[in-house]
């Protein structure tokens, strides 16, 4: 099978033709819509699980399907199947162009696309999907005896390989007609440390666009002694202090701050509904001028990144935030269309069966000029945090969290103790505003991002050089 | 040909392609949502969708396959691609289908489907969602925008199989509707929601009540502030209290025990909760949104008693994680096409207390009355928690004004047996279901 070409790929499986499509797109656009798309989507999801030194499962799921969107206005509709014949488009180009009908105000002019072309930043020779599943199972067991070997205390270990195939294709009344194929590896391990009554966990991984060869080049075992580490640091952890305090977090994964803090909270649809904390606010101060904040979905093999989005426009680079002053927004067709602002490549859906919506791709603050070690000396009593569990945001009011998985207390500029995982508590508008050193140390995650937004979780990429924010609220029990 | 005669026939090819035993779910759903926003349309959403998931034991190695192709030839594929990633798997002495004896072997009619899905319309979906959105608009003066109001349902059917011989099916529907306004006042904005949800059309709160509360909540938040770290007695509203449920249905799920992942690991008839707290779990509950005639390997469904006045009596499992724990499997097997089973609970609930919710706030001299909480701050190993909260702040027993920005914090050990007061306000909003809860003592992070 060949895949390489996503048009002849859809094209040929489903026995349709470029003609047949334009019929379809002008079933949708009858009436007085403003934009018609086909969406359509083939993807094998591929797993082996390991627990108990063994990998005793392994899972491969097939879904393929196509969403037919009709825009007109504010509205959509939208209507997807997956049973893709002519006679479902058709159905379903009928059913999405519902929301046209009805409409009273009058059509508006298409959104150019742009004169960019596609990216093509994970070309891979040997796909991972192709990968023979005895290598993998010997790769988790590899991970599993690294793991083990660590230290007696560590009792369990929970390994998974995830290995995704997506090829995509979208067709739209603007004259896009573009494909991608997106190949994804993940692999996370989880160990367990015990030492008398006292069970601990620690979590690690990482992946990205990759071919499985990355991780077999000792990124697995490095994973697993991470995990273990951190377990075992469990161990000896101790509550965590209540109240507000200032904040060290390190560099890497701990951008899901940025994440969480601000990059929903400029989205377009939150921005065009005027229902977030940033409404009103580009070119208004909302951080200190150390901060520069970006996303950007062209970065090569990473995770979060897209040749293009399920809009089929090119991913870009865009400045969030620069020096403080609040730069622009992140958008899909729609949101831009309506705002009157370039698209930026951030229109993202998590299938065919979901309408995309502005999402980040990989979201990141520039490098400072601190070294790291002095913005920990700098520090007299405070939170040090380097690893982090998840988070989420109320974007109407800007209060977000982010829950820490390991993080240490700062003793007169040095680390003191570990101490237990706590939640971080802020307000999105303020607490970048709050950052007073910024280190040299940029570093992105490893590559295990999932963002959740309105029932859709699509692969994100974060990353963070060490800041130190002067007052954030740590939600340990020693009050 | 009938989904369970699908699923029955995907299993012959399983068993035809060298699994020794063989399970199939099969399932086909089609839905109708919309959404209305400040009074206009704003999305509409028709889905179709329907999938094959098989399990395949071939010797003692097991493997889990899915597609939405459910032609002949694709499920043949399918059926060797299941045995050939088998063959590669470790043997587990523990790989299954449960004991014969365990099986269903009545399939009770739980009143599960509404044929009022096969009308439904986006005419009328529109209407109740506007109506909805309406009443928030016109609650107060303060509820000046809205993130709009949703209307949706969906129906369909799941059949299962299996090379015991069982063969089942049923199918049913789910009902919703949600809204979202936006309140201000000087220059701040707060976001509240709510919603209603039902197996049954007609068992939906009205329209126009569900966007008021929508708009009561969003409006009770303006002007929240933080409070001074402390410790303090923290009151959960019915929707919050479910949460910590959800929480505890986790650490009890079979597989969470096998592996030493969960805080109540050998806990089984402890006290682990306060004699104030009982919970069951009911799979027969009739038109219960987490109802089934039978579980995720056909295992019969029954009421199952889970903490006793705190003592706890059962774990959920499924056939395997049972085996592995050498107890009897208690019918939670739950799954998705495309993954093994684990455990789930199904119509979880703590069983009503004595107290009204009035009583249980005006017990409280000061504390947090908690209506919302965010973040992942649960440690299932451990029981540690640590979770973004918002609310009202309680003054000499009366709900006062609203707390953002803050956290709650302790152990869900020392929660459960924290608990000190229940409330009479049971309603089954939702599968997971619970009275207002009062917790003795939590540390509370602000300022």
């Amino acid at each position: 099978m060949d895949v390489t070409d996503p048009r002849r790929f859809f094209l040929e499986r489903f026995g349709l033709s470029a003609a047949a499509l334009d019929s379809v797109l002008g079933t949708a656009l009858e009436r007085r819509a403003d934009h018609a798309e086909c969406f359509f989507e083939f993807r094998v999801n591929q797993t082996a699980s390991l627990e108990e030194g063994v990998v005793k499962k392994a899972t491969r799921n097939v879904s393929q399907g196509v969403g037919v969107r009709v825009l007109a206005g504010t509205r959509t509709g939208y209507a997807y199947s997956d049973e893709v014949s002519l006679e479902r488009l058709e159905i379903a180009a009928r059913t999405a162009r519902f929301i046209a009908d009805e409409r009273s105000d009058n059509p508006s002019l298409p959104v150019p696309s742009g004169p960019r072309a596609p990216h093509d930043l994970y070309a891979l020779a040997e796909p991972p999907i192709d990968t023979p599943l005895t290598d993998e199972i010997a790769l988790l067991q590899r991970l599993d005896a690294a793991a083990r070997a660590a230290d007696p205390a560590i009792t369990n270990v929970l390994a998974g390989l995830g290995i995704e195939h997506r090829v995509v294709l979208v067709v739209n009344s603007a004259g896009v007609f573009v494909g991608d194929v997106r190949p994804l590896i993940h692999l996370s391990v989880t160990c367990i440390a015990e030492r008398g009554t006292n069970r601990q966990q620690g979590t690690y991984g990482g992946g990205g666009r990759l071919p499985f060869s990355a991780l077999t080049d000792g990124r697995a075992e490095r994973f697993a002694r991470e995990a273990a580490r951190q377990a075992l640091t469990n161990l000896d952890a101790i509550d965590a202090p209540a109240g507000t305090m200032t904040v060290v977090l390190g560099p890497g994964w701990p951008g899901i701050l940025l994440h969480e803090a601000i990059g929903h909270g400029l989205e377009g649809d939150f921005n065009r509904k005027r229902v977030s904390a940033f409404t009103d606010r580009i070119g208004t101060r909302v951080a200190s001028e150390l901060c520069t904040v970006v996303d950007d979905g062209t970065i090569p093999l990473r995770r979060g990144s897209l040749n293009v989005d399920d809009e089929g426009t090119p991913t870009s680079r865009t400045i969030l935030i620069e020096k403080g002053i609040l730069r622009g927004y992140l958008q899909d067709r729609l949101n831009a269309s309506l705002m009157g602002m370039p698209l930026t490549g951030n229109g993202r859906r998590e299938s065919f069966a979901h309408m995309p919506m502005p999402r980040m791709t990989n979201t990141f603050m520039l490098a400072g000029e601190d070294a790291p070690e002095d913005i920990l000396r700098s520090v007299d009593r405070g939170l040090y945090a380097v690893s982090f569990g998840g988070g989420q945001v109320d974007i109407t009011s800007g209060k977000f969290v982010f829950s820490a998985s390991e993080a240490y207390l700062i003793e007169g500029g040095k680390l003191g103790r570990p101490v237990k995982g706590a939640t971080l508590i802020g307000n999105g508008p303020d607490v970048l505003q709050r950052i007073s050193r910024v280190g040299g140390d940029l570093q992105l995650d490893e590559g295990i991002g999932t963002c959740g937004k309105d029932g859709q979780s699509v692969p994100v990429g974060v990353g963070l050089p060490t800041v130190r924010i002067d007052g954030l609220t740590v939600g340990g029990t020693q009050a | 040909m009938d989904l369970r005669d699908l699923a029955a026939d995907l299993v012959a090819r399983a068993c035809a392609a060298g699994a020794r035993a063989a399970d199939a779910l099969v399932g086909e759903s089609e839905g109708l949502s919309v959404a209305v926003r400040l009074g206009e349309v704003d999305r509409l959403k028709r889905a179709r969708q329907r999938r094959a998931g098989l399990r395949v034991i071939v010797g003692d190695s097991t493997a889990i396959v899915s597609t939405a192709d459910l032609s002949p030839p694709a499920l043949d594929a399918l059926a060797r691609e299941a045995c050939a990633l088998a063959r590669a798997t470790a043997p587990d002495p523990h790989a299954g289908l449960p004991d014969p004896a365990d099986l269903a072997r009545e399939q009770p009619d739980l009143d599960l489907y509404d044929a009022a899905v096969e009308e439904l319309e986006p005419p009328a979906a529109i209407a109740r969602a506007r109506e909805a959105e309406a009443a928030a608009l016109a609650f107060a003066p303060e509820v000046t925008n809205s993130e709009g109001a949703e209307f949706g349902g969906d129906g369909g059917q799941v059949a299962y199989a299996s090379s015991l011989g069982f063969a089942g099916a049923y199918s049913g529907t789910h009902w919703g509707l949600s809204v979202s306004p936006v309140a201000s006042r000087n220059g701040t904005m707060q976001r509240d929601s709510w919603y209603t949800a039902h197996r049954k059309l007609d068992a939906l709160d009205a329209p126009a009540s569900v966007g008021r509360e929508a708009a009561r909540r969003a409006v009770r938040r303006l002007g929240a502030r933080r409070v001074p770290t402390g410790e303090y007695p923290v009151v959960f509203d019915p929707e919050t209290a479910a949460s910590l449920l959800r929480h505890l249905a986790g650490a009890i799920a079979g597989p969470a025990l096998y592996r030493r992942v969960s805080f109540l690991l050998g806990k089984l008839g402890e006290a682990i909760a306060s004699p104030h707290v009982t919970i069951e779990d009911d799979p027969l509950r009739p038109a219960g949104s987490g109802s089934r005639p039978f579980d995720g390997e056909g295992v019969a469904s029954r009421r199952l008693a889970v903490v006793d006045a705190g003592v706890l009596r059962s774990y959920l499992l499924d056939a395997y994680s049972a085996r592995r724990l050498g107890l009897p499997p208690t019918g939670h097997a739950a799954r998705g096409f495309g993954d093994a089973p684990g455990a789930a609970p199904t119509n979880f609930f703590l069983a009503p207390g004595p107290h009204t919710p009035e009583a249980i706030v005006a017990s409280v001299d000061a504390g947090l009355y908690v209506t919302e909480l965010i973040g992942f701050g649960v440690n299932g190993v451990t029981g540690d928690y640590s979770r973004g909260a918002a609310g009202l702040w309680i003054e000499r027993g009366e709900l006062g004004y609203p707390v953002e920005e803050i956290t709650i914090a302790g152990n869900l050990l020392a929660m459960f047996r924290g608990i000190v007061m229940v409330g009479d306000d049971l309603v089954f909003r939702h599968a997971i279901a619970a009275p207002t809860l009062k917790v003795e003592r939590m540390t509370v992070a602000g300022a």
